[in-house]
């Protein structure tokens, strides 16, 4: 078996056999998942919920309508109650040709919305009785506009944030506890290159990635999710593989740096956790400020979420791949550069 | 110079030197290891032993002087020497987790080797039923023992051995002398550092000894004894002979009484011994010769500390 066989074995199932770093590459992105899914879960579905009292043409043409979540009450003042308590911004009560609407003073953006739909609806129900067709017409399609489900931003962002975490962890922890252990100093004194060794882990790391994605992927894919992929997700496996050895090389330069397991890990949360956020895998950036989104354009994580999520949800055309494979490649060899110049085989 | 014989060397250092800021960590050191031999450099913690090492195995640049391993030089890094010798460290250097027998299977993939000597090598250490151990629940002993395998598991033909026994109970130490024992059978050259004397006395061919960067003494522990040409000391129970008595013995150099024990000093010991054994009850006689511990001693004039 070749050196470099043997070493991205030995890698792997150092990995495999450490608890603590396989839990944080799978478990911890995905109960971020499951948090986040579950509590934006029904946030994106955009429909209010109102009460509604009695029955009729306009009863049923509210419901059919679909513009609302409806709450059945036997009386008004019961679906006043509920207004009252802030569980609904509104109620509709139809009593014979009455058409009632109350809404909570406090929503007054959800109560324009609900006094214009059933104004809409009364006006509709009124010129079918009448007999008369409208002389303006208004036609609605919805726009499929997949960023509107949390999931869909969800489960990109995680996973980028996961591989880009898991790689960098894994470089920096080996660099350094094989340093401090002498195993960089006996791996000298054997015939394998620098750059053997390292592309053996880079395929460790690699193949880490690849099997975390999937996980993370599969989760969200299942019903309680529901994380819809686009036609063409395969084409965010470039961006993927690409920003894994980006991140590794990060993993280098912090591990040529830091001498003990305790400082690396410092120093690598100190630079992974402040990248998420400014990368919007957390939450996506489209309300903060542009300064901040300025700073995020030179964040590696942004770009390998932006070109993961471009296929994976967005399905976009392959040339989206560009800038985020530039960017990336960029600052691999940046990295490598800085690591080549900083690492020892040493310590001290 | 640099073509090494059958029987010739398998190591020549010339002149090597080494320098910590103002500390001189070795100061100008030669010697020559023959192929096949057991070769012990020996000296207190400190002495430049391990820089030494370094130097020769060419994991360290050294300021001045050359070495030659089985003709090469080992810096820089040269591969194809690389494959030819077998490095153990001080410490253990093991991959995280992985078991013994995986252990050895990829250092013996490193360098191209045979993984079927993986098996064989911990036969060799005694590790054949921890085969399936991971190295974090070895021993200590086991470790030291794994990592000796782990330098040998390629089959090299010169290993060099830093300081293998320190921190091992006395009993793990016997173990890994008869494991060194059976290395030198193998016709392996073996360098190794150790700052036991009585340890380098028993398992070298020839030992150097260090001290303060320099070489005091190269030489067989034999030879090294008698070259001192120290007297024989026979230690018997206070007040089984008078002191007197003793002096008078014929052959008897000196004698004196310290801490309840009568120590005689002879250069004959045989006359010594035979007379005694006609008039004196022998129980508690002991016979002290020379040791390595005394040749430090001569040699620095300090007695010598691990």
């Amino acid at each position: 078996m070749s050196a470099f066989r043997s070493l991205s074995i030995a890698s792997l199932k150092s990995f495999l056999r450490d608890r603590i770093a396989v839990f944080f590459s799978f478990a911890f992105p995905l109960i971020f998942i499951v948090i986040f899914g579950l509590v934006f879960s029904g946030s994106g579905t955009g429909r209010i919920e109102i009460g509604l009292v009695g029955e009729g043409p306009v009863a049923s043409a509210l419901e059919s309508s679909g513009a609302f979540e409806l709450r059945r009450f036997d009386s008004l003042p019961e679906a006043l109650n509920e207004v009252e308590e802030g569980e609904i911004p509104a109620a509709v009560a139809v009593e014979g040709n009455r058409v009632t609407i109350r809404y909570a003073a406090s929503d007054p953006a959800a109560a324009a919305t609900v006094r214009g739909v059933v104004e809409g609806v009364v006006n509709e129900v009124n010129l079918r009785v009448a007999g008369v067709s409208p002389t303006y017409q208004v036609t609605a399609r919805q726009v499929e506009d997949s960023t509107l489900q949390p999931i869909q931003f969800i489960v990109p962002g995680m996973m980028s944030w996961g591989v880009a975490l898991g790689a960098v962890f894994g470089s920096a922890f080996t660099l350094v506890t094989w340093r401090r252990k002498q195993v960089l100093r006996r791996l000298r004194s054997a015939p394998v290159g620098l750059g053997v060794i390292l592309a053996a882990r880079l395929v460790a790391t690699l193949l880490i990635g690849v099997v975390q994605a999937v996980v993370f992927i599969g989760v969200g894919l299942l019903p309680a999710f529901g994380l819809r992929l686009s036609g063409q997700w395969w084409l965010a496996l470039p961006v993927l593989l690409l920003g894994i050895v980006a991140f590794f090389a990060v993993g280098l330069v912090i591990g040529a740096v830091c001498k003990t397991e305790e400082a690396t890990s410092g120093v690598a949360n100190a630079i992974i956790v402040p990248m998420a956020f400014l990368s919007g895998v957390f939450f996506p950036l489209d309300q903060a400020p542009q300064w901040m989104r300025s700073v995020g354009d030179f964040m590696p994580l942004k770009h390998m979420n932006d070109g993961v999520s471009a296929f994976l949800v967005h399905g976009q055309a392959p040339e989206a791949m560009a800038v985020p494979l530039v960017v990336l490649a960029g600052f691999t060899a940046l990295m490598t550069l800085v690591a080549a110049r900083l690492f020892n085989w040493e310590a001290g | 110079m640099d073509a090494a014989g059958p029987e010739g060397n398998a190591i020549v250092v010339d002149g090597l030197r080494k320098s910590y800021g103002a500390l001189v960590a070795v100061d100008g050191i030669s010697f020559e290891v023959r192929q096949g031999e057991f070769f012990g450099i020996l000296g207190p913690n400190g002495a430049g032993k391990t820089t030494t090492m370094e130097m020769v195995e060419g994991l360290r640049r050294p300021d001045a002087g050359t070495v030659r391993i089985l003709g090469e030089s080992p810096w820089p890094r040269n591969f194809g020497l690389l494959r030819r010798i077998g490095i153990q460290l001080q410490a253990s250097a093991f991959f995280d987790k992985l078991t013994a027998v995986e252990q050895l299977q990829t250092f013996a993939s490193l360098y191209g080797a045979d993984r079927k000597a993986a098996r064989e090598m911990l036969e060799l250490v005694g590790l054949g039923e921890k085969a399936n151990t991971r190295e974090d629940r070895l021993s200590g002993g086991q470790r030291q023992r794994l990592s000796i395998a782990c330098a040998l598991v390629h089959g090299p033909d010169v290993v060099f051995l830093d300081e293998p026994t320190s921190g091992l109970d006395p009993q793990a130490r016997r173990n890994l002398w008869d494991v060194l024992e059976s290395i030198r059978s193998r016709g392996k050259t073996i360098v190794y550092t150790t700052h036991y004397l009585e340890e380098a006395e028993q398992l070298c061919d020839r030992v150097a000894i260090m001290e303060s960067g320099r070489l005091l003494a190269v030489d067989t522990p034999a030879d090294l004894v008698a070259g001192l040409d120290a007297p024989t000391r026979v230690l018997l129970k206070a007040g089984v002979i008078p002191v007197d008595t003793a002096r008078a013995i014929a052959g008897v150099d000196g004698a004196a009484e310290e801490g309840g024990l009568l120590t005689i000093t002879t250069s004959s010991p045989g006359t010594v011994l035979a007379h005694l054994a006609e008039t004196t009850p022998l129980d508690t006689l002991q016979v002290r010769t020379t040791t390595l511990e005394d040749v430090f001693l001569h040699l620095t004039g300090r007695a010598y500390r691990e």
